[in-house]
């Protein structure tokens, strides 16, 4: 294999990891005023990602960066065009974070329903706008010969990357219901389990029909067993958490996404972007690339860099493996 | 269609000065939060190696009080750091394709090197009180404000490599990295990287003086009952006197190293730093000027000056030539071109003359109140040693008053420190290094992106803006709620008769069961 074809796998690497991770973290977000019941089960809900959302978030850094160094003009170009949806992603998630960090830090029910708010805009805008963003990537944007978007700021949003949009939020209410069901005790647990059983058929049907629709339109071959494997885990995922084995019913939703960015980025294979106005604009692995030296030197770095973060990262889930409920939330302590 | 990109429908604002504008304003945003973080994290981690080592009481609420404004302050500098990874092909995306071999290189480092474990540590430092071994519990602390510094490292270079490419070789009309060893050692990196960690001491050095000062002040007549409080206090002024002193000694000594490089690989950023309109041999350094020094012929600008040091600055000794901004233009018009290229692109600038004379009262003025604040931030801390000499502590009302209001200088410098660095350097955005290769630079101009239009970039100027702006108030007034509340409000039990570290509402739950810290 290349090392253009090579980085092409790693940021399709890169975005599973951020679907995966900050997939149950935007669920938690999104979840908040409908599976807590009170501010004691806020806190119980915010404290279950609390340690990890900003660890998760940089996998979204690092998908971005990794694009740059790899591929320049992919990064330009899905960027540039892609302005308005992603100026969006990037309020919320500035909200999102700074949300996490100052709701429990003034004592005062109005101050922390404000910040639930900005949490809320802050996970479902985000998860709306990178799905849009990353189907509309895998279905083709209008490029000119020079990588610049044909056609006003709006032209990404069609039927196509809206269901695009959808499925991820979808998987998120999912994932996140399923993680919290995971991570927590007490009633709170078991009203995040059936929650996620009840709405899964409805919440993972734009996800499936995406593929679908990938499929049909640019897949290959190979892609229609990534396509199968995802829709089996989404059904195993959901038989799990039926019989009350969440660790399962997560693990699977995680086999689902992993399949199903596997068929995206199969599906678009050998482009990175295509154009829809001509395919002679389309870029491409190879067209695309980074010079083979800029790519063997970000090569030796994710060889060391990546292990380490999976260690770590893994290391942070294990210290914070306990379940947490009501009882573990400590009083109100601030100025 | 590309006219309309480039200029709106009323043809009056250009993309160009939006984006300008939107970069320079998300920047110095972020780097408000920066240098505070940096600093604050290290001094930090040095805090909490001197409870674990010394089981003083003291140095725990010194790491828990001064902790928990780091963290306040860091949410900002995470959230607004991810505008800046995004900006460039947001933006800047013609930048990003022609530098895209070279520069996303160390983006990408930093992300995969500093930002995870930055934000993992971080985690387990916030979260793992009661978690971890207590040694564990430490390196996390290092680790995490290690890995700013390495952060502040990659970027730097980066930037370096904007203001003086190496390690490079022209392929296509494009930069293509031959030696990225080169891009991590330039020598402008080494220089700038020690100048702004040195920076961000200043402000972390008088962030402690200005608030400690505070608190002192507010128990200078009680009794010493209440000492467990002052003696936190106190050593955090102290400290805080001494970072902000060697802060400067450090920013003097890079900065003077920092002139050298410039001298060499920017010379028209030189003489636009002193708005030296004529070749002067020997050349001096003006302290203050009276009059429009954006002139170019220097007329009606009387200045004080010190004689030769600027070629001190420049060269290190006493008698070089320091060329002036009207002998350097013909020299830059021979090498790098009188116009612009024929281009669609450039929309108006399209063949037209280039304007190689950055703003020259931004740059002249930028560097003299960089110096100016960071050393009345020094000098504050000077004082603040003075004052708290054997024991003493300050009386009078001004105390206080002055320490709160110099916090401010060293983010006024640091900022004024990146103005002049970035304006300085237009309308270059990468700038030619004249013993580098030769066609590797960009005009500012050819760097914005060429699809985005107006109504778009002028979208984000302003969503951004307003978002900055009312954050910084949220942020303003949370520092401030907790710098009032002093120790009592980050460990519960300080400063009760009996103290019990962690006892806090006597009720019924089980101590082992309850979270250390939840958000
Ligand atoms: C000299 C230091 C320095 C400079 C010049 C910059 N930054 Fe920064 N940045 C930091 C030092 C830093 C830091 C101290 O490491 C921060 C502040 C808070 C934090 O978490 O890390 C940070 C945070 C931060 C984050 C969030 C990381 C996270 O989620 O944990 C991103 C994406 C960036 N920065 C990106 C940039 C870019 C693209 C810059 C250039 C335009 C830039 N920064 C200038
Ligand atoms: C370290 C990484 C940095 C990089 C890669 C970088 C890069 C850039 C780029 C691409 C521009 C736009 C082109 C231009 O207008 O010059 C710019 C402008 C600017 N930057 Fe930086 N910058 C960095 C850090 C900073 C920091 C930390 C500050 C200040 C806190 C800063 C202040 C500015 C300002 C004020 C402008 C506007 C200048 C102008 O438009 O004339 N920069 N920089
Ligand atoms: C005491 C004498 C000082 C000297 C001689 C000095 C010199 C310089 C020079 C020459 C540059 C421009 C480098 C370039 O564009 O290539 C610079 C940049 C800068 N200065 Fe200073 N400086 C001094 C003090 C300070 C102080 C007190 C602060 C902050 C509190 C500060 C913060 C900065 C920052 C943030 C930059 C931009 C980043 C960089 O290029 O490193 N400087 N300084």
């Amino acid at each position: 294999m290349d090392l253009a074809t090579f980085w092409f796998i790693v940021i399709a690497v890169l975005w599973l990891g951020y679907l995966f991770l900050e997939g149950f973290d935007f669920g938690v977000g999104m979840l908040l005023p409908v599976l807590a019941r009170d501010e004691t089960e806020r806190r119980v809900m915010v404290n279950t990602i609390g340690p990890v959302w900003d660890g998760n978030e940089v996998w979204l850094l690092v998908a971005g960066g990794a694009t740059f160094a790899a591929f320049p003009g992919w990064y330009a170009s899905l960027f540039s065009t892609a302005y308005l949806p992603l100026l969006l992603v990037l309020l919320a998630l500035i909200g999102r974070g700074v949300a996490f960090e100052y709701r429990g830090k003034v004592d005062s029910p109005r101050w922390r329903a404000t910040w639930d708010r900005v949490i809320m805009f802050g996970s479902w805008v985000p998860a709306f706008g990178v799905g849009l963003v990353l189907s509309a990537n895998v279905l083709g944007l209008p490029l000119d010969a020079h990588g610049d978007r044909v056609g006003s700021p709006l032209v990404m949003v069609r039927w196509e990357t809206l269901l695009g949009a959808l499925a991820l939020v979808g998987f998120c209410l999912v994932h996140g219901a399923a993680f919290v069901a995971l991570k927590t005790e007490g009633d709170i647990r078991e009203r995040a389990r059936r929650l996620a059983v009840r709405i899964a058929p409805v919440a993972l049907a734009p996800l499936v029909a995406l593929l679908l629709v990938v499929q049909l339109r640019a897949g290959e071959g190979w892609t229609w067993v990534p396509l199968g494997v995802a829709l089996l885990a989404a059904g195993a995922a959901l038989v799990q958490l039926a019989r009350v084995r969440e660790g399962w019913g997560f693990a699977f939703l995680g086999v689902a996404v992993a399949a199903a960015v596997t068929t995206l980025f199969g599906a678009l294979y050998p482009d990175v972007l295509p154009s829809t106005v001509d395919p002679a604009n389309s870029l491409t692995v190879h067209g695309a690339a980074s010079s083979p030296y800029t790519l063997t030197v970000m090569t030796w770095v994710a060889a060391f860099g990546t292990p380490a973060v999976l260690v770590y990262q893994g290391w942070t889930y294990w210290v914070f493996r306990r379940r947490i409920g009501t009882r573990h939330i400590p009083p109100v302590h601030v100025p | 269609m590309v006219g309309l990109a480039r200029t709106g429908d009323d043809g009056g604002v250009d993309v160009l000065d939006v984006a300008r504008w939107q970069f320079g304003i998300t920047t110095v945003y972020h780097f408000l939060m920066v240098p505070l973080t940096i600093s604050l994290s290290l001094l930090v981690a040095g805090m909490q190696t001197a409870w674990w080592r010394t089981g003083r009481a003291k140095y725990l609420a010194m790491t828990k009080f001064w902790g928990k404004l780091m963290l306040v302050n860091f949410a900002m500098g995470v959230v607004t750091g991810i505008v800046q990874e995004f900006q460039f092909g947001m933006a800047w995306s013609s930048y990003s394709r022609f530098v895209g071999d070279v520069f996303g290189a160390p983006l990408a480092m930093e992300g995969l090197v500093a930002f995870f474990v930055e934000s993992t540590f971080l985690g387990l430092w916030i979260f793992g009180w009661d978690r971890l071994p207590r040694r564990v519990h430490l390196a996390c602390a290092w680790a995490f404000s290690l890995a700013t510094m390495a952060s502040a490292y990659f970027i730097l270079a980066a930037n370096s490599w904007m203001q003086h490419p190496v390690g490079v070789e022209l392929v296509d009309g494009r930069p293509r990295l031959t030696s990225i060893w080169a891009v991590l050692t330039n020598n402008t990196v080494l220089a700038a990287f020690p100048h702004t960690i040195a920076g961000a001491f200043a402000v972390g050095g008088s962030f402690l003086v200005g608030i400690a000062a505070w608190h002192l002040w507010r128990r200078h007549r009680t009794t010493p009952a209440d000492d467990q409080d002052r003696q936190v206090w106190r050593a955090s002024v102290k400290l805080g006197g001494w970072v902000g002193v060697v802060a400067f000694a450090a920013l003097a000594v890079s900065g003077d190293l920092q002139g050298k490089l410039m001298f060499e690989q920017q010379p028209m950023k030189m003489a636009a730093a002193e708005a030296l309109c004529h070749t002067e041999q020997p050349a001096s350094f003006s302290v203050f000027a009276v009059g429009d020094v954006g002139r170019p012929d220097c007329e009606n600008v009387k200045s004080l000056t010190v004689p030769a040091l600027l070629s001190f600055l420049a060269k290190n000794d006493f008698s070089s030539e320091v060329k002036g901004i009207q002998d350097l233009l013909p020299e830059y018009q021979a090498k790098y071109g009188a116009n612009y290229p024929d281009d669609p692109r450039l929309g108006e600038l399209s063949g037209k003359p280039i304007d190689y004379v950055p703003a020259l009262p931004v740059t002249y003025w930028g560097f003299r109140l960089m110096i100016g604040f960071g050393a009345v931030a020094a000098g504050m801390g000077l004082l603040a040693l003075w004052v708290t000499r054997r024991g003493r502590v300050p009386q009078g009302r001004w105390f206080p008053a002055l320490g709160l209001l110099a916090i401010a200088t060293p983010f006024l410098g640091n900022s004024f420190g990146w103005i002049f660095t970035e304006m300085g350097r237009q309308p270059f955005v990468v700038v030619p290094n004249p013993s580098g290769v030769d066609g590797v630079w960009m005009y500012t101009a050819q760097a914005v992106s060429s699809g985005v239009t107006v109504g778009e970039m002028l979208t984000s100027l302003i969503a951004l803006t307003t978002v900055y702006g009312v954050l910084a108030c949220v942020e303003f007034y949370l520092l401030r709620r907790y710098a009032r509340a002093g120790v009592a409000a980050v460990l519960p039990g300080w400063g009760q008769p009996k103290p019990a570290p962690g006892a806090g509402d006597a009720d019924d739950r089980e101590q082992d069961d309850v979270l250390a810290f939840a958000y």
